[in-house]
Parts: structure tokens; C-alpha cells; sequence
């Protein structure tokens, strides 16, 4: 038992440092100490597993959640939630968070003066399906500022979090929207020092799945931490 | 064929919006076998303040020392009723609570046992993505030789280590800087 398999380290510069300073709380709370490198063991490589059970079918429609309708443009968010490998990640939880249409937060601490909206809570969960798919049906955020910098202006986004098969797939992202004039001056999106890695966060606009008559369609894939090889997989390449 | 990782983002300030509705501060439900332990906590920041918008997961083996999931072969007794999953919000002291029962040990990297811990992740506004650490248990005699801990320099493993206080919940604080800064790991 003391052969797991592993999930694979990201590839340089994919993913953001703890401390950036741009964004400015990382300043306090940015470890300072390195990091203590350790191998994955059955604890890291194991996690929660959910089933369609832990959700109800309202819980992906963020626009059916109250008596009436909220207000906003309407917008269909889907995709694909794999590992690096181009594997399903089947019956996996996310969890995802917005503001409204006019970029006010339900929460108290959102001092932003926009108007909420008594028919949009702006959570939504869903469990993806055998294949890996996931569907939201919600209205789309609107940008809001932030207190970062002077005139700084977060762009419209929503917060996505992901249980994948292990606690070591675990990760907290955030989708944002093709053309948007504010991604290059936020530091949040521009923590990312990848380019290629930092542009999948923006979604795609999605012809195929957009609602004649309705509603906007958007896609977001996801990649969760995948494996390397299978040692029965290696075996059967030396040959 | 190797797909590019999604980058992690914070969770920011509203948190809560997103985590609350599937809090799970109480892991083990009625009739799960182990000991039965409160931890409990705070989140300092690198001025010593108290952070009121973290939350903190946990995943752990049950008191027999077995995951509730398919990749844990080891022959060991699973309940039902036990996920082994925990989620907790900082509260606006910056407090956190968390009930459940002591794991067992599992099979460690090196073949040998792992002393009972429960794995951690933190997510909070101003993490970019978020930390992973572990708690261990105060007084156990199979901490010495954890294959994990042994990796953490000496004079920093007693942030992983919770103490018990009077009450006898065990207390278990988050320095993210400072000279008590909590270790972190990566894997």
C-alpha cells in the first residue's frame, strides 16, 4: 500500500504565486516560509465524493430560485470538467458564485452601491454527469469596483469551485468573458503568468448551445490535476 | 495528450455566498464509531489579525483508519454514514469550529503507518490559490516517527501538532506569516 499514484506538480508559470503584491491582500497572507514539499499519500490522493443526490435541479438554475425572475441578460454557462489527461471528471461537485446583474454581491460586506436583487441569490451547484459534463442556467454578473487600487474595476466573473476525485484535484477558479476591456488590468486575472494558461480562464462564446429567442450560451472547460501514466499503462508502452 | 491546468483564483471576500449552503461543521454524524474531539481555532494574518473570511476544509480517514473512496484498498472497516468531509467558515472573530472524531492511521509513503492527522485546505480572500496543511493530534506516540512530519523541520512541526486545552477541545491556530507561520505544503 505505499504505492499511490500521484497526481502530477503543474507546469511552470500555469498557476499564480501566494504573493503578488497587485492584488493586495496576498501581502499579509502570503506565506513567507517555503513550502514543504511532501509526496501524495492515500490521505492527499482521496477526497469527498458526491453524487446527483447532494443537488436538486434548481440548484443549477440561478434564475428559478425565487419567486420571480431576476434581472439581467439570461446566459447558459457549460462544459466539460476533465483532468489533464483528457479524462471525464464524472460525478464531481461544483460550486459556483456571482454577483448580480448590476455587480452587487448578496453579502453583507459588499458595500458597493448597486442594487441587489430580491429574486437572485447568484449560488448554484450541479454534480457533472458520467461524461464529465456541466450545465448552468443563470444571468450574467456585472463588473463591479473594488477598493485594490485607484479605480479599480473588477471584470464580470463567476467563482468556480471543484471537488474532483482526490483532495489534491481540489481548485477554486474563476471564469470570465470573452472581450472584456478590464481583464488586462485586473490582478487577479493577470496573476497568472502564463499567457495560454491565464486566457483559458476566459470563456468562450457558445453558438451551438445559445437559446434561439432566450438565452446566450457561454462554454468553460476545466482541467482538474490528472495522473501519470498507470504503471500497467508504462508497461505496455516499453513494448 | 496533456491538457493545460486550469489556474487556480481566489475565492475573495463573498466566500460565503459560494461555501455556506454546504458548510459541514459537523463531520461525524450520530452512531459513527471513535473518539469524539471539537477543534477549534483561529486565522492570523501577517499583523496577527484575526482573518473573518476563510474557510477551512477537512478530508480524514474514519476511526479505523479507512477513506470513504474506492482508491483506499486497504482492508479496513467502512461506515456508511461517514464522508469524512468537513467545511468551516471563519466567523467574524476570525473563530473557527469543527466537530468530528478522531481519525485512524493510514498507510503512509514509506510502507510504515501515518500517525492520525486530518488533511486541510484554506481558502480566503488574498490567496491566489489555496493552502494545504495538516492537523496532527496532541500527545500521540506515532507522531515521533510520521514519515510527513519528519519531513518538516523540527523547530516548525509543533504548527501542525493541535494542544489540548482545559476544556479539553483541541486548539488548533493558522499563522499565514510571522514567527509562528503555519508550515504549508506542497504536493
Amino acid at each position: 500500500m505505499s504505492n499511490v499514484n500521484p497526481y502530477r506538480k503543474s507546469y511552470f508559470n500555469t498557476q499564480p504565486d501566494y504573493l503578488y503584491p497587485a492584488y493586495r491582500s496576498t501581502v499579509k497572507r502570503a506565506p513567507m516560509q517555503p513550502l514543504v514539499q511532501m509526496p501524495q499519500t492515500l490521505s492527499e490522493i482521496t477526497g469527498p465524493l458526491f453524487t446527483a443526490r447532494d443537488v436538486t435541479e434548481a440548484d443549477s438554475d440561478l434564475t428559478v430560485q425565487h419567486a420571480g425572475e431576476p434581472l439581467g441578460e439570461r446566459m447558459i454557462v457549460s462544459g466539460r470538467l476533465l483532468d489533464e489527461g483528457g479524462k471525464p471528471v464524472p460525478h464531481a461537485l461544483m460550486e459556483m458564485w456571482q454577483a448580480n446583474a448590476s455587480g452587487r454581491y448578496r453579502h453583507l460586506v459588499d458595500s458597493h452601491d448597486a442594487p441587489l436583487d430580491p429574486n437572485f441569490t447568484g449560488f448554484g451547484r450541479v454534480v457533472t454527469d458520467a461524461q464529465g459534463n456541466y450545465r448552468f442556467k443563470t444571468i450574467k454578473p456585472g463588473a463591479y469596483p473594488w477598493r485594490n487600487h485607484f479605480n479599480a474595476w473588477r471584470p464580470a466573473h463567476l467563482h468556480f469551485s471543484l471537488f474532483g476525485q482526490g483532495f489534491a484535484q481540489r481548485l477554486v477558479t474563476q471564469m470570465y468573458f470573452p472581450g472584456d476591456p478590464l481583464l488586462d488590468f485586473d490582478p487577479m486575472y493577470m496573476s497568472v503568468p502564463d499567457d495560454k494558461a491565464r486566457s483559458r480562464l476566459v470563456s468562450s462564446f457558445d453558438w451551438e448551445n445559445t437559446l434561439p429567442e432566450y438565452a446566450i450560451a457561454y462554454r468553460f472547460d476545466i482541467i482538474l490535476r490528472g495522473r501519470d501514466a498507470t504503471p500497467m499503462e508504462k508497461k505496455e508502452q516499453k513494448k | 495528450m496533456s491538457l493545460l491546468l486550469t489556474a487556480a483564483q481566489t475565492v475573495g471576500p463573498f466566500v460565503s455566498i459560494g461555501f455556506e449552503k454546504a458548510a459541514v461543521p459537523d463531520v461525524a454524524p450520530a452512531g459513527v464509531a471513535g473518539e469524539r474531539v471539537v477543534i477549534a481555532g483561529k486565522i492570523f494574518d501577517g499583523d496577527g489579525q484575526p482573518v473573518t473570511d476563510a474557510v477551512i476544509e477537512t478530508w480524514q480517514a474514519n476511526s479505523y483508519g479507512k477513506y470513504a473512496h474506492p482508491d483506499d484498498a486497504q482492508e479496513k472497516l467502512l461506515e456508511e454514514s461517514f464522508r469524512g468531509f468537513g467545511r468551516v467558515l471563519a466567523d467574524a472573530q476570525g473563530g473557527f469550529r469543527l466537530a468530528t472524531i478522531k481519525p485512524g492511521a493510514v498507510a503512509g509513503p514509506d510502507g510504515k503507518e501515518q500517525a492520525p492527522h486530518i488533511t486541510v485546505v484554506i481558502f480566503m480572500r488574498g490567496l491566489l490559490k489555496h493552502l494545504m496543511t495538516r492537523i496532527y493530534f496532541p500527545d500521540d506516540a506515532a507522531n515521533v516517527a510520521d514519515a510527513v512530519l519528519n519531513l518538516v523541520p523540527a523547530a516548525r512541526r509543533s504548527t501542525l501538532v493541535a494542544t489540548k486545552a482545559a476544556d479539553g477541545t483541541l486548539q488548533w491556530n493558522v499563522h499565514l506569516q510571522g514567527p509562528k507561520e503555519t508550515v504549508f505544503f506542497d504536493y
